[in-house]
């Protein structure tokens, strides 16, 4: 049973922590507690992220507490609103790392906030785990030693997962991108533009928009007189909606491929039917036939929150299932660590051997090369249908 | 491509002149502008989004009640945020407004919520193609509503009473103030109307985009920039700037790419500027020595 090999693996590195007596030697640990930030969007246009990721960690939370916590300890999450926000960002990690004494942070949603939040945990030594936002250089950016570690998609490969979905599936042999104008936008272009390269195939372009841009048309009228056979969309919510409401009205029935940026926010709402013509990338469906640990976490989540009464109403799924699993792993690492310091927590995560989790069996998910625990092979394409996300082939 | 970029700079421009009306109103009258007029073009939006799709009322009283409320976040603006440092001699007012802006915006954040809402209307529909590109007819509405405003202003300065009293003020506060005009309540009443342009505005574009707290943050900086580029001073120069400035926008980023629009708009605005200080249909005050 999956829950058993769970339960093994909290108690050995639980009583191995014990053991090495190395407990409370952290500000976090120091009144019976353990406190975990979570720095996130939790208003705005990603808000659905932020609920997502915060009622994935405190179901987690939960579930790791009712077994005796870490090191005897009680978890406990601090969350702070980056309203999507880099400085926003900035300044909710230090307030967390300087008075709140987090043991790590957990992020949200938005590249730019966890790419402007990376130098400050990695000066701080403090881990930082990424539960949504795919950036390459958020784990991959450089600093020695790193604390940045991700359970989440990496637009490197979830580049090349698009770029194949759309080859495989409509015969596209020439996409164009529409991408955010933001370091995530930029990190996927260069993701993207790599991976038709090695796909032999070529672009019809990259082009741009404005967080807040109303209409899409020029952009789209471009990459479709370079002879754009399908579209790879790179872009949260809000604006996602405005470039599909554009596409509607260019009357362009043209495939779109989309990163899982929008299913952060209210996209069937904002989109409205245009929304149920993209398909896009997620980690995790509750849909489907659901292993003991799916099952066993839609129990606790409709337990846990009312509005939750079937897979429909997880919404998004990649916000809950990131951050389930990157919470047991995070405990996991401390217990491993044997305390709450970053260098024990981070040491930690390199110890950890086995874990089943609710997106898939980690084996030795982190090393001192790889602090990404998903890999190319763990992505699911969806669709909305009405505002349920669900499996496409 | 051509006529679908001239097509939505346009419908971008309307937008963006519409706005910048708002500045003309203060400017032309007081020499002082509210820099809160993205929030105000919220208001409108968020106002008539809750009256109508949260409150259920008809559309009609909707919008009317959205503007009415406009009118009254213009007279606070004025009275609170303008008025003691004007007659202070002080220029704090430049801040003064933003800062009522962000009030307004953490305000409704708080109250209406912190996810952007859809705002469906029967209008927001296709209607009619031009260049191969849905017309829907709130875009038509929007330019339409620019020019019936710019025009409205127009005759209301030239051949209504209060209209005279307001050029009276334009040109000489001082004098019309020992005419029996009274400034005070003449300058309140345009920062209302700039209010209401705005909030018209948001209502207008509401169903095109989304409704959420910060949605006029940026509409608010380009209107200005359009009215400055078309001469703050000039109704009509303001609502041709906007349609010179949306349409150039699209032009860029049809036949350029998206990566340059920002770079030669900004680029060009300061092109134009340097050419003609006053906006291209701007004049310079005159002055006696």
């Amino acid at each position: 049973m999956p829950t058993t090999t769970f339960s093994k693996a909290h108690k050995t590195l639980l009583a191995l922590a014990l053991a090495s007596g190395l407990a409370g030697a952290h500000p976090a640990f120091a009144q019976g507690v353990i406190k975990l930030g979570f720095v996130g969007a939790l208003s705005g246009q990603s808000a659905k992220s932020g609920e997502a990721i915060t009622r994935g960690l405190e179901v987690a939370i939960d579930e790791i507490n009712a077994k005796g916590g870490v090191l005897g300890k009680t978890l406990v999450l601090v969350k702070r609103d980056d309203e999507s926000n880099p400085a926003k960002g900035q300044i909710a990690a230090r307030e967390l790392i300087q008075n709140e004494k987090v043991a790590a942070i957990f992020g949200g949603i938005d590249s730019p906030v966890a790419m402007a939040i990376v130098p400050i945990v990695n000066k701080e030594k403090v881990p930082y785990i990424g539960t949504w936002a795919a950036a390459t250089p958020i784990t991959r950016n450089g600093a020695n030693p790193n604390y940045v570690f991700r359970v989440s998609a990496v637009d490197q490969l979830v580049d090349t997962a698009l770029i194949n979905y759309a080859m495989k599936t409509y015969g596209a042999k020439k996409p164009g991108f529409m991408l955010i104008n933001n370091p995530w936008g930029e990190s996927n272009n260069k993701g993207l533009t790599s991976a038709v390269a090695d796909s032999k195939i070529a672009s019809a372009g990259s082009e741009k928009f404005e967080d807040k841009d109303v209409d899409m048309t020029p952009q789209l009228s471009r990459l479709k007189a370079a002879g754009a056979d399908s579209i790879i969309l790179v872009a949260n919510a809000g604006p996602g909606a405005q470039v599909m409401k554009s596409l509607g009205r260019m009357n362009w029935n043209v495939p779109v491929i989309s990163h899982w940026g929008i299913s952060g926010g209210r996209f069937p709402e904002l989109a409205g039917d245009m929304s149920q013509k993209v398909v896009f990338v997620q980690t995790y469906s509750f849909f489907g036939k659901q292993s003991d640990i799916g099952k066993k976490t839609f129990d606790l989540l409709a337990k846990k929150y009312s509005d939750i009464k079937s897979a429909s109403d997880i919404v998004p799924p990649v916000g809950y299932a990131n951050a389930i699993d990157a919470m047991h792993l995070t405990a996991l690492a401390m217990a491993a660590g044997g305390g709450t310091s970053g260098d024990q927590i981070r040491e930690g995560f390199y110890k950890i051997g086995e874990y089943k989790g609710l997106i898939k069996t980690y084996r030795k998910p982190f090393s001192e090369q790889n602090h990404d625990a998903l890999t190319a092979g763990d992505y699911v394409m969806v669709a909305y249908e009405g505002s349920q996300i669900v499996p496409v082939k | 491509m051509l006529t679908l970029a001239i097509v939505t700079g346009l419908g971008l421009g309307a937008m963006y002149g519409l706005i910048a009306l708002g500045f003309y109103m203060t400017y032309a009258v007081s020499n002082t502008v509210n820099f809160s007029q993205g929030t105000s073009v919220m208001l409108g939006a968020v106002l008539a989004f809750v009256f109508s799709q949260q409150l259920h009322w008809a559309i009609a009283p909707s919008v009317v009640a959205a503007l009415a409320l406009c009118a009254l976040w213009g007279v606070a603006v004025e009275f609170f945020a303008v008025r003691p440092f004007v007659r202070a001699g002080s220029d704090a007012w430049l801040m003064s407004t933003v800062a009522a802006g962000i009030v307004l915006e953490n305000v409704v954040l708080f109250s209406f919520g912190n996810e952007p809402r859809s705002f469906p209307s029967p209008f927001s529909g296709p209607h009619a193609q031009i260049g191969g590109v849905e017309i829907y007819p709130l875009q038509a509405a929007v330019p339409i509503a620019g020019l019936a405003i710019a025009c409205g202003l127009s005759l209301f300065m030239q051949r209504t009473r209060l209209g005279k009293a307001l050029s009276a003020i334009v040109q000489n506060p001082t004098a019309a103030s020992l005419m029996g005009i009274n400034v005070t309540v003449a300058i309140t009443v345009c920062y209302a109307a700039s209010a209401v342009f705005a909030g018209i505005a948001g209502i207008l574009i509401a169903p095109l985009f989304t409704v959420s707290a910060d949605m006029g943050t940026l509409f608010g900086i380009k209107a200005f920039a359009v009215a400055i580029l078309g001469g703050i001073s000039s109704a009509w120069g303001v609502v041709a700037a906007g349609f010179l400035y949306g349409i150039t926008e699209a032009l860029v980023t049809s036949f350029l790419g998206s990566g340059y629009t920002n770079i030669l708009t900004f680029a060009l605005v300061i092109v134009a500027l340097a050419a003609r200080p006053h906006g291209l249909f701007g004049r310079a005050a005159a002055k006696k020595v």
